[in-house]
């Protein structure tokens, strides 16, 4: 890179940033003021922040520019900003889930992934937007209002991660946090372009993610590149002893993995798994189209391409949205204004039972509301077995589906999502209709396996990135890098260009300011 | 409160047969908490020992103490249980102030350990087995405390203030099967069961086994039956009523006798007992009804999905099962007989709670009668004087240090209370304290001689009946002499001497 003027940093990716950095040719200071400009710009039409705070982050970038200038050691991506998904605890800006009833709640402690990430250098460049505590697919259901899709603004970017994907695709970050439950960093990352992994259920600590359903939330990297996404996977996985379902496991590096995948010169021998049950009848013939073409792709570089049968995935969206309710009603259980977050007095006093309630009442969206109530019906007395205890069964079902599959393929590719962004406030009033659409993320989740989502193209009758994603056994979360950035760097070459060299403009909402 | 309607005890038991089952809370003395680094200390300022976990601030997590496993286990093995090979938590769902999450961490369908049996004997000296259902883990609630208002409840409070500090303290439920058969004894059995416990977790170390602080709490379960259905087992059981947290010995006993009488007294007149729960009132020494409660009472259980299960190895379980202490009750028994003490002597020393203190005077060279002596004499008054326990205010060391003394004669039994009072008064050790206060018998013979010749001269008509024969006379003279020698002389020395002067 020869040029370092601020439109051209923030066009660049985390690597190379992070090449420039430690080149000094660039300091982390001048890289993450370029980003709060961008953010600045545009982030008044995208909607990707909640928080944001330039003194703090500057004085982060101070710190680690006078680090290396001391010559100490740092990790790979010191120096460059990382956008944090509003759910993650951070004791430097304020934490909302993206609800009301945690407006401008401070921790007294971070989440480990941002530990994590600020002991490695990465600067803290806000906090975004999301779908309230997790529960959505279009960030639509956040108090604080919608998030746009960089590619077209009157599009959604998909959730509940939409603030993280578009802060990416909108160049205001090259990396993102995010937390996946039922797909909420897979799909949000199709619908905006954007790379975005789920790691192994335990592979990244939970301590500090504000918990939506704890036995299927994981907390994951997002960015523009295979490459970058493998990056900051290997800055935020790990055990950690703090939450007792991290694993304690050796975990190879992402990024050599990419690296390895990218440098791949034929995929012989490679057998990928299409699931039928994962090609859904309403795909979008734009999505079905590039889907097929990847895989026409990987044939013709020698890989075997292998229908794959998984009988119980049918059942997967009914147990999903039973376990998941069940979960987070309890989990939610907590936020009743006794000891932090919103306090809402009922007219004439009452009794701590009447604030609560009348808390509740008043923090709580209604897609929040109908999953509490979804919840505490499914556990109890006398509905359990039913519910929650039969929902429970179908996770081992499929669980198993995966292990046969996996014991004929190597790598499991998918259609991410069925569609392509969709308007914004076109969202049907019908909720079944709106959980069907996780029907091709959520089987992942349940069954606890990693899961990388990245852009083939775009669909040809709206132009909108279309996502395929990777799935791989318990463990082998590098196979889907390596196979992953194999698949980035074939149609990279395909095509002739990287896939963002193609990225819209955005106009600044500031006038007389370009907004690169 | 009007009165309750009661039944003499007698008259119950003779139509009704009572049925207890009994809950015991046991708060372990671990270093933390049971699921995070906060310590699990006593006594603080209110809300000090907390971590994000203890209030369930967003984000945290729990993550299990391996000690308060451990703990666990051995008092499961102590009460005779199986441990079990998988076992796992749940939470257990209700909205209320002292619980942070609203929801506590708990074992549902799988506790740590289960079918035990613990031996325990009354008073009278019957020895009755109770049969241990399960013991299962789970974590203390916060404390309310109920501001304004007269009662300290919550009922007329103004605002009621929470502490968190108990929040996460490690707890153990120790659940009976119903406890058929105890008859008369019912209200002593409820009441030595709870002793019992209590004496097991103190012998294992696992908990402080102060009931005044709330670290053992018990619930009873009190139902009857009509008579004639003493072999029906299970099969016929009446309603039953449970009355919480009855935290000492003697109002378990109270309140369980309460019950009986008047439950007697409903079902006597053709009334039924409503199935709920019950509050003791200490001053009052009656029951009254709290919540109504019923089997359909939803905790909304579900198998907690932030922790794994336990699955503690069998080398582990017999580890732990190798470092168990004698049982309770076999080891008083052992101790009576070995120190040859009355049954009344010994229970005196049990309900002073002053076996283990006894046993190590024993151990440091006392013998038993006069270890029991000191320990429920002397140090016992003062330690009741003084408000405080025996073993705040003297060691076993300093009173065999006493002891000592008096074996070798430098201390009468007098001397030595005052030498007692100074160790107490932290004075110093007690041969300083003989010294600093001219304590020790004078043995100086020069002295003796001179104060029974004074004493003889002061009173020639006792030295006359001495003299003419009248020996029990000389009783007079020595106590004269002892006034004079301020107590510090051997009495027996002293009557040698005063016969030997007035010439016999």
């Amino acid at each position: 890179m020869t040029n370092t003027g601020a439109a051209s940093v923030i066009r660049m990716t985390a690597a190379e940033l992070a090449a420039e950095l430690a080149a000094g040719t660039i300091s982390s200071v001048e890289a993450t003021q370029a980003h709060l400009d961008r953010i600045a710009a545009v982030d008044g039409q995208l909607g990707a922040f909640l928080a944001v705070d330039p003194e703090v982050s500057l004085a982060a970038a101070r710190e680690v520019d006078a680090r290396r200038a001391a010559g100490g050691s740092l990790g790979a991506l010191a120096g460059v900003p990382l956008a944090i998904k509003d759910l993650l605890v951070t004791t430097d800006m304020p934490t909302t889930s993206g609800s009301r009833m945690l407006e401008g709640y401070r921790s007294p402690f971070d989440a480990t992934a941002v530990a994590k990430s600020r002991a490695a250098g990465l600067i803290g460049i806000g906090k975004t937007n999301m779908d309230e505590f997790a529960m959505g697919s279009s960030t639509e259901h956040s108090a604080y209002g919608p998030t746009r899709n960089p590619w077209a603004l009157d599009r959604v970017p998909g959730g509940s991660g939409g603030g993280s994907a578009a802060a990416v695709a909108g160049f205001e970050a090259p990396l993102a946090l995010g937390s996946d439950t039922g797909g909420s960093i897979r799909q949000p990352a199709a619908l905006t372009g954007t790379v975005g992994a789920k790691p192994t259920y335990g592979g990244v600590s939970r301590y500090g993610a504000i918990a939506l359903a704890s036995s299927l939330d994981q907390i994951g990297p997002c960015a523009r590149t295979v490459l970058d996404t493998a990056l900051l996977h290997d800055v935020i996985a790990g055990h950690d002893p703090r939450d007792s379902t991290s694993l304690r496991h050796e975990w190879p590096s992402m990024a050599a993995a990419a690296r390895e995948g990218a440098g791949t010169d034929t995929l012989r021998g490679l057998r990928v798994g299409v699931v039928k049950q994962l090609m859904l009848d309403g795909v979008q013939p734009g999505v079905k189209a590039q889907f097929e073409s990847t895989l026409a792709l990987l044939a013709e570089q020698g890989a075997e391409i292998i229908e794959i049968d998984a009988p119980h995935f049918e059942y997967a969206v009914a147990a999903y949205y039973l376990i998941l309710p069940a979960e987070a009603s309890s989990n939610l259980a907590k936020f009743d204004s006794v000891r932090f977050g919103m306090r809402v007095l009922p007219e004439g006093g009452g009794t701590v039972e009447s604030v609560m309630a009348a808390t509740r009442e008043a923090g709580f969206g209604p897609e929040v509301k109908r999953r509490i109530i979804l919840g505490t019906y499914a556990l109890s007395a006398g509905y359990y077995d039913a519910y929650y205890g039969n929902a429970q069964k179908v996770r081992t079902l499929i669980q198993r589906d995966f292990e046969e599959a996996f014991s004929q393929v190597d790598i499991i590719a998918a259609p991410t999502a069925p569609t392509t962004a969709w308007q914004l406030g076109s969202s049907s009033s019908d909720v079944m209709a709106e959980y069907l659409k996780d029907a091709t993320t959520i089987p992942v989740n349940l069954a606890g396996i990693p899961g990388l989502s990245l852009p083939i193209g775009r669909a040809a009758e709206d132009g909108l990135p279309v996502g395929m994603q990777l799935l791989a056994p318990a463990f082998e979360d590098a196979r889907m890098y390596r196979v992953g950035s194999a698949i980035e760097q074939l149609i990279t070459d395909r095509e002739g260009s990287p896939f963002w060299a193609n990225a819209p403009a955005i106009e600044s909402s500031i006038p007389g300011k370009a907004a690169e | 409160m009007a009165k309750t309607k009661l039944l003499s005890f007698e008259e119950a038991l003779e139509r009704f047969e009572p049925v207890i089952g009994l809950e015991v809370h046991v708060e372990l003395n671990t270093q933390t908490k049971m699921f995070s680094p906060a310590p699990n200390v006593f006594g603080s300022d209110p809300n000090t020992n907390l971590s994000p976990t203890c209030l369930g601030l967003p984000g945290s997590l729990p993550v299990l103490n391996g000690e308060a496993v451990k703990y666990s286990i051995r008092l499961g093995l102590a009460l005779g249980c199986e441990i079990a090979e998988r076992s796992g938590f749940a939470r257990k769902q209700y909205f209320y102030p002292d619980l942070g999450k609203n929801y506590q961490i708990s074992q549902y369908d799988d506790p740590i350990a289960f079918d035990g049996e613990v031996e325990i004997e009354i008073p009278s000296g019957r020895i009755i087995t109770v049969p241990i259902e399960r013991a299962h883990m789970e974590e203390d609630a916060g404390k309310l405390n109920h501001v304004g208002g007269s009662t300290g409840r919550i009922q007329g409070a103004e605002y009621s203030l929470v502490d968190y500090n108990r929040a996460g303290v490690p707890l153990v439920e120790i659940v009976t099967r119903p406890i058929f058969g105890g008859e008369a004894d019912t209200p002593e059995i409820a009441a030595a069961y709870v002793s019992t416990i209590r004496d097991i977790v103190i012998a294992l170390g696992v908990s402080d086994a102060r009931m005044e602080r709330g670290n053992i709490r018990c619930d009873a379960n009190v139902s009857l039956r009509p008579r004639g259905n003493e072999d029906a087992g299970m099969s016929v059981l009446g309603t039953r009523t449970e009355t919480k947290n009855v935290n000492s010995l003697r109002s378990i006993e109270r309140a369980v006798r309460f019950e009986i009488q008047r439950q007697a007294a409903i079902l006597a007149d053709g009334g039924t007992i409503t199935q709920e729960t019950r509050h003791w009132h200490e001053d009052t020494g009656e029951t009254s009804p709290g919540r109504p409660k019923s089997d359909a009472d939803d905790y909304r259980y579900f198998p907690e999905p932030d922790l794994a299960p336990m699955t503690p190895s069998r080398e582990l379980v017999e580890e732990l099962r190798a470092t168990l202490p004698e049982h309770p009750t076999t080891r008083r028994r052992r101790l009576r007989e070995s120190w040859g003490f009355a049954a009344l002597e010994f229970q005196d020393v049990i309900n002073a709670g002053l076996l283990d203190t006894i046993e190590a005077t024993v151990d440091a060279g006392v013998p038993p009668q006069t270890a029991r002596k000191w320990w429920t004499g002397e140090i016992a008054r003062v330690a009741n004087e003084r408000g405080a326990l025996s073993a705040e205010l003297i060691t076993v060391e300093q009173v065999a240090s006493v002891v000592a003394l008096v074996d070798a004669g430098t201390l009468n039994d007098k001397l030595a209370r005052q030498v007692i009072h100074g160790i107490i008064d932290g004075e110093g050790t007690a041969e300083e304290i003989v010294t600093a206060r001219g304590l020790g018998i004078v043995s100086d013979e020069g002295a003796l001689i001179e104060a029974v010749d004074a004493a003889l001269a002061q009173q020639p008509d006792v030295l006359a009946k001495i003299r003419d024969g009248k020996v029990q006379a000389a009783g007079a003279i020595i106590g004269a002499v002892m006034k004079t020698m301020r107590g510090q002389a051997d009495a027996g020395r002293v009557r040698e001497l005063v016969l030997e002067r007035a010439g016999l």
